[in-house]
């Protein structure tokens, strides 16, 4: 007997991609990959959602997939656009050294 | 018997790939390597997605994400001439804490996600529920009548995004 493919595989792929992406978030400096990590958490959220859509027959769950993919898109776009002016007013995109508003 | 094989194959050759790609966005020490990562993990994550039976997002995925927001990356990666000096990563107590953390926050979802009960995947006996599943014809039906207020409320976030990043990004208004 092989066992099948669950659920629960799928969802614990998007746990460790969702992992990955804050453990990335939380260790790297430069702004740009850290941006490029938090795309990496909503496409697991997008995994959990296909996922639990597949479970229940019901793909409603593939929109909300399909907003998600709009949100990062528009969120991408300010972010880089953020990015951009942060580079241009400070010379550097380590976030280390971009703490003024920090103190 | 053979899909269920077939299945399993081809779950596994993705999940790894994607782990792997995903990895290597983090661990990369120059940013254009891990933009490259992040397109390959898309790919991944897009045969994924075709597996459970998400074609549609499966094509929107490899369309938007791998190629209009990857480009917007590569494009803000090269315009900006990044030159890697220092670690990639640096370790400081706050740092170690947090990566700490997110390795409990992954043992504890997967101890949660290996309890769930292995459902019989009941409505694919129904054969008019599994050719309309996931196809783009039922999902737009549903995204212009029940969801139409969400999808101009997207739109209108994309215009307001566009906006932003003009008004952000210039130097002079």
């Amino acid at each position: 007997m092989i066992p099948t493919i669950s659920t629960s595989h799928y969802l614990i792929l998007a746990a460790a991609l969702f992992c990955l992406g804050m453990f990335g978030v939380l260790i790297r400096r430069n702004a740009l990959v850290v941006f490029m990590c938090i795309e990496l958490m909503l496409n697991a959220a997008n995994l959990t959602f296909l996922a639990f859509a597949r479970a229940r027959g019901d793909d409603l769950g593939h929109l909300s997939a399909f907003f998600i993919i709009a949100v990062a898109a528009a969120e991408a776009a300010v972010g880089l656009a953020i990015v951009i002016s942060v580079f241009r007013a400070r010379g550097t995109v380590n976030i280390e050294e971009i703490q003024s508003m920090k103190h | 018997m053979t899909s269920a094989i077939v299945e399993q194959v081809l779950f596994w050759f993705f999940a790894v790939f994607t782990i792997a790609a995903a990895s290597g966005v983090i661990f990369a020490r120059n940013p254009i390597a891990s933009a490259m990562s992040l397109v390959a993990t898309f790919f991944f994550l897009a045969g994924i997605y075709v597996l459970l039976w998400a074609h549609t997002i499966a094509a929107l995925q490899v369309l938007v994400y791998a190629g209009a927001i990857m480009v917007l990356f590569l494009f803000v990666i090269m315009l900006l001439s990044l030159s890697d000096h220092g670690p990639v990563m640096t370790f400081s107590p706050t740092r170690i804490a947090g990566g700490a953390s997110v390795v409990g926050l992954f043992v504890a979802l997967t101890a949660v996600f290996r309890k769930l009960p292995v459902t019989e995947l009941s409505w694919t006996t129904d054969p008019a529920k599994l050719k309309t599943f996931g196809s783009i014809k039922h999902l737009g039906e549903i995204m212009y009548t029940q969801w139409l207020f969400p999808f101009e409320a997207v739109s209108l976030l994309l215009l307001v995004a566009i906006l932003g990043a003009v008004v952000v990004a210039k130097p002079r208004i």
